[in-house]
């Protein structure tokens, strides 16, 4: 009995890191085969594996969307000769890739990605830990990734690396400002005083049943967007890398493994964003705003509202590559005077506005 | 002196100046090129369509009777900026063509070094006999700096045969039967 409760947390939580990773490297196929598609190129499509790809017509379907290709990667980056340059600091220089990705996979245990009905007939999350405070959770663990960012480029004791790392920092600092306070409207509307769920992102999803928040509070969640591209250092907001630039950025001096590490948490990081984004704007796993949860009581309605769920990311994540094969990336300047001189001040008038719509709401309701 | 226009610049509106059409309109751009055909050729699998001037490989070519063209004059050898072309000329056997033999020379030995070749395609302009011509072959790889020599053998296997408009052989024969043999 005792086992069971200590295990299958446990086993929860395997289960939902080896999926998360399997999204991370897929995300990866499709970033290549979206960019290749806009590109007008084909993208991988040579990778095939010895039985399943060689079942006659499904066997070439897969091998040409390039299924296969993930593990191929993997490998390649598991085989590579470790090399590590002699100017390094060794320590950081190891430490840097886990803390990077650390983050990314801590944030996940606080995000529902589906709700099942207790026996008791009550609407509950499918989640790792449903904590009261899950948003402050998230927004502070993954903060703590840019330090795998400094850390990196520190260590690495080389300029380039170095100049990559202190963009980053300083884009990320910015950002995150804009962030916070972009999403604090939302929690004001959610949370209200007397609601059970409190900071976490259950109660916002649940508050969203009939109308998605992105339709009504659209400034919020166009900055709160904007940020998450510029905290998951994507394209237009890649300073850390910007490859003409930094020769690569914060990993230059780094190859193989620990390279696909930081590679990972990269995605990691746009996976969840994107989880975030669908949580606190586009309802969760709320079938269509106006329409009631076609979702049943029983396990099938809980897997159907995972899998909807899981469908809306993915269209998050095809939307970051999108763009990021889209615009242009921004001059360093423009991205600092873009987060501190217009977005910080939006997010602070939409705060302000949204406190008076609920100040003038409470007096003139009662 | 030209004349210069002067094209006012308007201010941006407050819709451009968010950024947000534009971008939108790039993404519709980019969105749309997803759905339209791919341009790549799956190259090893597919192969490009190749001129009939193109200047690929150099190779030594036989005219349709199968005799060797090439009468090893060495003009191509001195020709070659790089100096890519060896010949070590030779006799042609009587036994196997007596027609030939003594009357023209054919190469011994025929080495197109083509780490050295610059494909300037100066030796079949410059070939008498029209023997040597830069064909279709484009990929061109090796182990080791020898193999990237093309030796006689390789070079007829690679030219094979090209129509030709002469048949140098056929009308001196035509000839000597008409008793004039010059
Ligand atoms: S193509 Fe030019 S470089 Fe090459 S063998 Fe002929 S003459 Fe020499
Ligand atoms: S290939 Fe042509 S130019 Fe070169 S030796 Fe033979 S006949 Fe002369």
């Amino acid at each position: 009995m005792d086992y069971i409760a200590i295990l299958l947390p446990i086993a929860f939580a395997l289960t939902m890191i080896s999926v998360f990773m399997g999204l991370c490297s897929y995300s990866v196929l499709a970033e290549r085969k979206v960019s290749s598609w806009i590109q007008g190129r084909v993208g991988p499509n040579r990778t095939r594996l010895p039985l399943i790809g060689h079942i006659p017509i499904l066997g070439n379907l897969l091998t040409g969307l390039g299924i296969f290709q993930p593990a191929a990667d993997g490998l390649k980056f598991l085989f590579k000769e470790e090399i590590t340059p002699g100017h390094v600091n060794k320590f950081y220089y190891y430490l840097a890739p886990v803390v990077a990705l650390a983050p990314a996979l801590t944030t996940m245990v606080v995000l529902p990605f589906g709700r099942y009905v207790d026996p008791s007939g009550v609407v509950q999350p499918l989640v790792l830990a449903n904590i009261e405070i899950g948003m402050l959770f998230i927004l502070g663990i993954s903060s703590l990734g840019v330090y795998g960012i400094v850390l990196a480029g520190w260590s690495s004791n080389s300029k380039y690396p170095f100049l990559g790392a202190i963009r980053s920092s300083a884009q990320m600092i910015s950002y995150e400002l804009a962030m916070g306070l972009a999403i604090l409207p939302v929690f004001m509307w959610s949370a209200a005083p007397g609601s059970e769920h409190g900071m976490s992102l259950f109660g916002v999803i649940e508050s969203q049943k009939t109308l998605w928040l992105v339709i009504w509070q659209p400034l919020s969640a166009l900055i709160f967007l904007v940020a998450v591209f510029a905290e998951t250092n994507r394209l237009p907001f890649d300073m850390a890398e910007s490859e003409t630039d930094l020769v690569g950025g914060f990993h230059t001096e780094y190859g193989c493994f620990k390279f696909g590490l930081f590679f990972v948490a990269e995605y990691a990081h746009v996976i969840m964003g994107s989880a975030l984004f669908v949580c606190l704007f586009l309802g969760g796993w709320n079938f269509l705003p106006g329409l009631a949860d076609p979702w049943s009581d029983n396990t099938f309605g809980a897997v159907l509202s995972v899998l909807w769920f899981m469908a809306k990311v993915f269209f998050m994540i095809f939307f970051f590559i999108w763009v990021r094969w889209t615009l242009p990336r921004f001059r360093y300047d423009q991205v600092m005077s873009l987060g501190w001189k217009i977005l910080l001040p939006l997010a602070i008038g939409n705060l302000v506005f949204n406190t008076l719509l609920i100040a003038a709401y409470d007096h003139f309701a009662q | 002196m030209a004349k210069t226009k002067v094209i006012e610049r308007k201010p941006l509106t407050f819709a451009e100046k968010t950024f947000i059409p534009q971008i939108l309109t790039g993404l519709k751009t980019t969105g749309k090129t997803m759905f339209q055909k791919n341009i790549t050729l799956q190259y090893p699998d597919e192969r490009p369509s190749i001129p009939d001037n193109y200047r690929g490989v150099p190779t030594l070519v036989k005219d349709p009777n199968g005799r060797e063209k090439c009468v090893s004059c060495q003009l191509c050898e001195f020709v070659c900026p790089p100096k890519a072309i060896r010949i070590t000329p030779g006799e042609i056997d009587a036994e196997a063509e007596p027609d030939r033999a003594h009357v023209e020379k054919a190469p011994k030995e025929f080495d197109i070094n083509m780490l050295r070749c610059i494909y300037c395609g100066l030796c079949q302009e410059v070939c008498p006999e029209e023997a040597i011509f830069l064909q279709d072959v484009f990929s061109l790889s090796g182990y080791s700096r020898d193999e990237m020599v093309n030796n006689k053998q390789k070079l007829y296997e690679l030219g094979g045969t090209l129509p030709d408009k002469h048949y140098k052989w056929d009308k001196k024969k035509a000839a000597e039967e008409h008793g004039n043999a010059h």
